[in-house]
């Protein structure tokens, strides 16, 4: 079983358009939005909730205001400045418990914190693993590792040659989350300066962790010339060009009907996209 | 006053909107821009600033001192990152899981652990064309954005008009961002999944009780449940962008909508104004 995970470091680039579209060009796979805090694959994909489960993650000081002495000392020692006024500010709050052992009052108590909701679904394309990060909740790497490891476990029941993995954008903890000890990294970009130089970071990223590398430029046509910035700067980095996506208005009348594009429009995008999948599972193959 | 930009969805065009507003002040304005998107900063890119100065952002990590470690396990039971191991007689330290809470040289009981900087980042500040300019920019490989994003955030002039470009996303980056500013501009396009985004956007801005209001990009695409969504939960939505190919081949080549095209220059100063307005009203409600 094989893991491909969509990333492209700048947000926006067509990563959820290009899954939603293998969704449905791949015989036998486990889909899983890793996009924990903005996730969009499950409006192309139209799931019905199977399991429902609490993502609990990390722990909220919370102070006694019975025992509390007002000593300070806890406000004095706190990295993350998540204590005014003897009191906790919950968003602040990293859980690290500093606060908890030092206490000489014993005030302070550290409580469970639900971090977010992750759900089995069934599409008409197979499983999907997704999940809903609470508002402005932390751990949105472990969220991620946990919808990973439930799409690995549910592959290996059903048998499933791939597993098909949206991506979140940027290059952090998530990201590094949905990457490390996967199989291949795709890497949607865009030919503007803010693409390049963002594809550049996650490119670094998947080297850094030693997963292979594939591109796929989309919206190619809107500027040639960085287009070939591109072609030359994957060259130099050994990163393979698999294909070159043209930019058609069909891709967000496909978002706007709830369908992959490949099952909206037989158009070239969806020719080009039907290419890019047999090079990723062929690439997956190796 | 800290007007920030984030969206929710991705590529929904926080940064032209960012630059552009900035570009539009600063003929009448103090006015400083600050890339708090560390992961993929792209502000430099538009605005083209002389970098100054710079410093690197560090967490504090344990280094133990074996010779008097007693191999106790205090420093590994405090720790919730799982950062520091205490084995037979060896110490094991990740530093890539350590948030440098400080609780383990605290606690130990020998004082046989100090702490070390390690390098996670960095902070660069500098000029662009009459406004002040900061960024930072998470090393490649690091998991932990949000001390690289403080640091940045310190550097606020709040004399100044501060304008906050935030990374995509609802998650602690974005809270981190977002958090004290005075007003947040929420950038969107009309799709099911820039409405679907925007929704969880608003739900993290009202949880930090900061007043939003929508741009919406590349209007005219998509459908019309963005502007329906916003009439309903009463958000103004303060300006609308068209997709127009000129733009695009703007942002493509890295040139801010405003100085590409000047005529944009008083919907973004209106743009400025109206939340002048909003904040006002707001704040004699409040008086009142």
């Amino acid at each position: 079983m094989k893991e491909v995970v969509v990333l492209s470091g700048k947000g926006g680039t067509g990563k959820t358009s290009i899954v939603g579209s293998f969704a449905s060009l791949a015989k036998s796979k486990v889909l899983v939005d890793c996009d924990v805090d903005a996730a969009d694959l499950h409006l192309l994909l139209q799931p019905t909730i199977r399991e429902q489960h609490k993502f609990w993650s990390g722990q909220v000081a919370s102070i006694d205001k019975e025992k509390c002495t007002q000593c300070g000392l806890c406000q004095e020692q706190c990295r993350f400045a998540a204590i005014k006024d003897f009191s906790v500010d919950t968003i602040s709050c990293e859980g690290c418990g500093f606060c908890f052992h030092i206490c000489p009052a014993e005030a302070i108590t550290m409580k469970e914190n639900m971090a977010g909701q992750w759900f089995i679904s069934d599409t008409k394309y197979g499983s999907l693993v997704h999940a809903r990060l609470g508002i402005a909740q932390e751990n949105s790497g472990k969220l991620v590792a946990l919808v990973r490891q439930q799409a690995r476990k549910m592959a290996e029941k059903q048998g499933a040659d791939y597993i098909i993995s949206d991506g979140p954008p940027g290059i952090g903890c998530p990201v590094i989350s949905s990457l490390s000890g996967a199989s291949l990294a795709l890497l949607v970009t865009e030919p503007t300066l803010s693409g390049i130089h963002d594809l550049d970071r996650v490119l670094g990223v998947c080297h850094h962790f030693g997963v292979p590398a594939l591109v796929c430029i989309n919206k190619y046509d809107i500027n040639q010339d960085n287009t070939r910035r591109i072609e030359k700067f994957c060259l130099a980095q050994g990163a393979e060009v698999a294909t070159r996506i043209p930019f058609d208005g069909a891709v967000t009348e496909a978002i706007v009907a709830g369908l992959p594009v490949v099952e909206y429009s037989q158009n070239g995008v969806s020719h080009q996209i039907e290419v890019l999948w047999e090079l990723v599972s062929k690439s997956l193959a190796n | 006053m800290i007007i920030s930009v984030a969206s929710g969805k991705g590529g929904t065009g926080k940064t032209l909107v960012a630059t552009s507003l900035a570009f539009s002040l600063k003929d009448r304005e103090r006015v400083q821009l600050l890339d708090c998107d560390v992961e993929e900063p792209n502000a430099h890119i538009f605005l083209k600033p002389v970098i100054a100065g710079s410093e690197a952002v560090c967490i504090p990590i344990p280094e133990v001192d074996e010779t008097k470690c007693t191999y106790c396990g205090k420093c590994a039971e405090v720790c919730p990152y799982h950062a520091i191991a205490v084995l037979a007689r060896h110490v094991l330290v990740f530093p890539e899981l350590c948030h440098g809470c400080g609780a383990c040289s605290y606690l130990c009981p020998e004082k046989a652990i100090k702490e070390v900087d390690r390098e996670i980042g960095v902070v660069e500040w500098g000029k662009s064309d009459g406004m002040k300019f900061v960024h930072g920019k998470l090393n490649v490989g690091e998991a932990m954005s949000t001390p690289v994003i403080r640091r940045v955030k310190a550097k606020a002039n709040r004399d100044a008009i501060v304008i906050i470009d935030v990374s995509p996303g609802t998650s602690c980056p974005v809270v981190e961002s977002i958090k004290d500013s005075d007003f947040c501009l929420l950038v969107t396009e009309p799709t099911p999944f820039g409405l679907n985004d925007l929704v969880l956007a608003v739900e993290t801005v009202k949880e930090l009780g900061v007043p939003c209001g929508v741009v919406i990009n590349r209007a005219g695409v998509g459908d019309g449940k963005v502007e329906e969504y916003c009439l309903r939960e009463s958000i103004p939505i303060l300006l609308n962008i068209p997709l127009d190919t000129e733009i695009a081949r703007l942002n493509s080549r890295g040139i801010t909508l405003v100085e590409g095209m000047p005529q944009w220059k008083e919907s973004f100063i209106g743009l400025f104004d109206r939340i002048r307005e909003i904040m006002n009203e707001r704040s004699s409600c409040l008086k009142r």
